[in-house]
């Protein structure tokens, strides 16, 4: 039933003309009719979304045109001005910045070495791995409270836990100073999911490259450097992207123990505003929807970048075992 | 024919998400296990890193632990750091006609705890099945079938993985916004019942379309069903759908199993959707509730706002999930690991 197309290539169509003649197939509509919800989807709520997004955020849309009383004036770049000129944004984002360097390496480092001591013991990983793994699923919102009541300055634990050992603690949830180490602290908390990945990572290490490597003499770092690391490069490269593009984007546990309607603590802090908490406020709070629209555009650019870089870096790095790819 | 067997299966490796199949495939099976590993420990030489290990699990437990014992306290005593209450109180269900300022958490004045507990749960099955399914038929497509525009598309999908929530986050709601506007009173829709912003609809339709990782996930397991297995149905005069149906389908247990857990998780996490779409209380899933609950009792941040009945929210937002995760876990665990290989 597969339609073959290696028997045709008897005479040479052109490929273009073959490609297209397969849509008189029928089994090539019913693929497309198999597709279909993703296809309704990807235009209703991804392409069609981003194109309408662009457009506003050219646009003065706000209250009065969400509410159909005035119609939506185009302003040119005005949106993408008021971006350079607003300084919480510049704060926003060296705040966001500032959250994804503390975590990500860190994060990273601690999954990494709890993955390698768990594959390697003799007794006990499973249940190691099932403890490590909680955190991760801990609603974010749940996070966002035990940053409130973990590290109060006055009552909190990890206070409590420094005054032990001699170190007088900062007030962590209110001073400016604190609030990002505070959350950094938190998110390294979760970093089960990454010591998973990298357990994987490690158990698909073939053995003989070990032996082979014992048999030339070399040390545990040698072989750590020069068989582990490389083998599992595509995991870490992995975590790397995917941590980095989460931790551009954190808001709910910033949000909840810093943010909204309530008089939780700080005052909504300028030292806890992450780039998707202003944008969020400025969106649906204040419903500046243009220029958040112009913000979720600046956040998109800054996310393709740092990816790109990162791409672009580690295809030094990263070794892919069996294909160049 | 696999569900028997699986059982006896060694988990860890790189297990569940293989799918299972018959004789054809045993060489992938055995392979599976313990293969492939670097050097390990003797007994002797692990337990100074069990010592270890039992350390940092301190630091990974102590919040839950702390948690569970500050929602047993009464009010003042929630930030006194012991783990177990000096005076223990059920701060969770209570007499209805308490004091106003002493009532429990399921009989809070104008927070319907326990329905926000039911929206989360119905929500997030609801989402979670209705995600796998439609996922499912789009993976076995791409899966399937050789279709002019097969690797674009699929190329296509694995790009919106990368595509931040944020940029859609708000175009989205003004979708909603303009449904709203036609199907209540006065609109060209009105007959449709109303959905749009301030209704539960946004939480769970977008779902109807599937979703890139599920869908992602779902065919590479599905390309690991012998093509025979198809064909064999074809012969036998099954269509299209009914061989989806028939044997891609059920096949695919574990990796739905994964996709329907991932997906609940994603819901009982999810605060920005009902905090853009939900106005009144009775319509807040779980997450939204819990944050309504920290704003309106915990004023003064360390002493005076009534925290004990925070904590006590927060067990019950907590609790479900670590549940499901002792039941599921091998699920978590194989979905995450697979999430890595993608590399």
């Amino acid at each position: 039933m597969a339609s073959v197309a290696g028997t045709r290539e008897a005479g040479p169509p052109s490929r273009a003309r073959l490609w297209l003649s397969r849509f008189g197939e029928h089994e090539t509509w019913t693929a497309y009719l198999f597709i279909l919800p993703w296809v309704i989807g990807f235009v209703a709520l991804t392409a069609g979304p981003m194109i309408f997004s662009l457009y506003y955020s050219f646009t003065d849309y706000g209250v009065q045109q969400l509410a159909g009383i005035e119609p939506t004036k185009t302003v040119g770049f005005d949106n993408y001005r008021e971006l350079l000129n607003d300084p919480k944004i510049a704060t926003s984002l060296k705040n966001t910045l500032i959250f994804t360097v503390m975590t990500v390496p860190a994060k990273m480092c601690v999954a990494l070495g709890l993955a390698l001591i768990l594959a390697r013991l003799a007794f006990a990983a499973g249940f190691f791995r099932t403890v490590f793994y909680l955190p991760d699923i801990t609603p974010p919102v749940a996070i966002g409270i035990m940053i409130l009541v973990l590290f109060n300055g006055s009552t909190g634990i990890v206070n409590r836990a420094l005054e032990f050992i001699g170190i007088p603690g900062p007030f962590w949830t209110t001073d400016p100073q604190w609030i990002k180490p505070a959350l950094a602290i938190m998110s390294i908390w979760t970093v089960g999911g990454t010591m998973v990945i990298y357990l994987a990572a490690l158990k698909g290490v073939p053995a003989h490259l070990y032996e082979a490597a014992a048999i030339d003499g070399a040390g545990p770092w040698r072989r750590f450097f020069n068989i582990t690391l490389p083998m599992i490069s595509p995991a870490l490269f992995f975590t790397f992207i995917v941590l980095t593009i989460a931790g551009l984007q954190v808001f709910t546990e910033v949000y909840t123990a810093f943010f909204g309607a309530g008089s939780t603590g700080a005052e909504s802090p300028d030292a806890a505003l992450m780039n998707v908490v202003y944008l969020f406020r400025q969106a649906f709070e204040f419903f500046n929807i243009g220029f958040a629209s112009a913000m979720a555009w600046l956040l998109f650019a800054i996310i393709m970048a740092v990816t790109a870089v990162q791409f672009l870096v580690s295809r030094r790095y990263v070794f892919y075992q069996g294909d160049s790819r | 024919m696999s569900a028997g067997a699986q059982e006896n299966l060694p988990t860890g490796g790189a297990g569940t998400l293989t799918p299972r199949v018959p004789p054809a495939d045993v060489g992938r099976v055995v392979s599976r296990g313990r293969g492939g590993e670097g050097p390990r420990f003797g007994w002797l030489k692990s337990v100074p890193f069990v010592i270890l290990l039992g350390f940092i699990s301190i630091l990974a437990l102590y919040p839950f632990i702390w948690l569970i014992s500050a929602s047993m306290k009464p009010q003042g005593e929630v930030f006194d750091n012991k783990l177990i209450p000096d005076n223990w109180q059920w701060n969770y269900t209570g007499d209805p006609t308490t004091v106003p300022g002493d009532e429990k958490l399921f009989n809070l004045p104008d927070l319907p705890v326990l329905t926000w507990v039911w929206n989360s749960v119905w929500i997030g099955l609801l989402a979670a099945v209705v995600v796998a399914l439609s996922s499912s038929i789009v993976a076995f497509a791409f899966a399937y079938f050789r279709f002019p525009g097969r690797n674009i598309l699929f190329a296509l999908i694995l790009a919106t993985m990368m595509l931040p929530g944020a940029v859609t986050m708000i175009p989205v709601y003004l979708i909603w916004n303009e449904l709203t506007k036609l199907t209540t009173e006065g609109g060209a829709l009105a007959f449709l019942p109303d959905i749009g912003v301030n209704t539960q609809y946004p939480l769970w339709v977008p779902n109807l379309f599937g979703s890139a990782f599920y869908i992602f996930l779902l065919r590479q397991f599905f390309l690991g069903i012998p093509r025979d297995l198809f064909e064999a149905a074809r012969i036998d005069g099954d269509n299209y759908f009914s061989m989806f149906r028939r044997i891609a389908f059920p096949l695919a247990k574990p990796a739905l199993i994964v996709v329907i857990i991932f997906e609940l998780q994603a819901k009982w996490f999810d605060l920005i959707t009902p905090l853009i779409y939900l106005r009144d209380t009775a319509l807040y899933t779980l997450p939204l509730g819990l944050k309504t609950i920290l704003d309106q009792q915990g004023a003064g941040g360390g002493g005076e706002g009534r925290w004990e009945i925070i904590m006590a929210g927060t067990v019950i937002t907590v609790l479900p999930m670590v549940i499901l995760f002792a039941i599921f876990q091998r699920f978590f665990i194989e979905g995450i690991a697979t999430q890595g290989r993608k590399g």
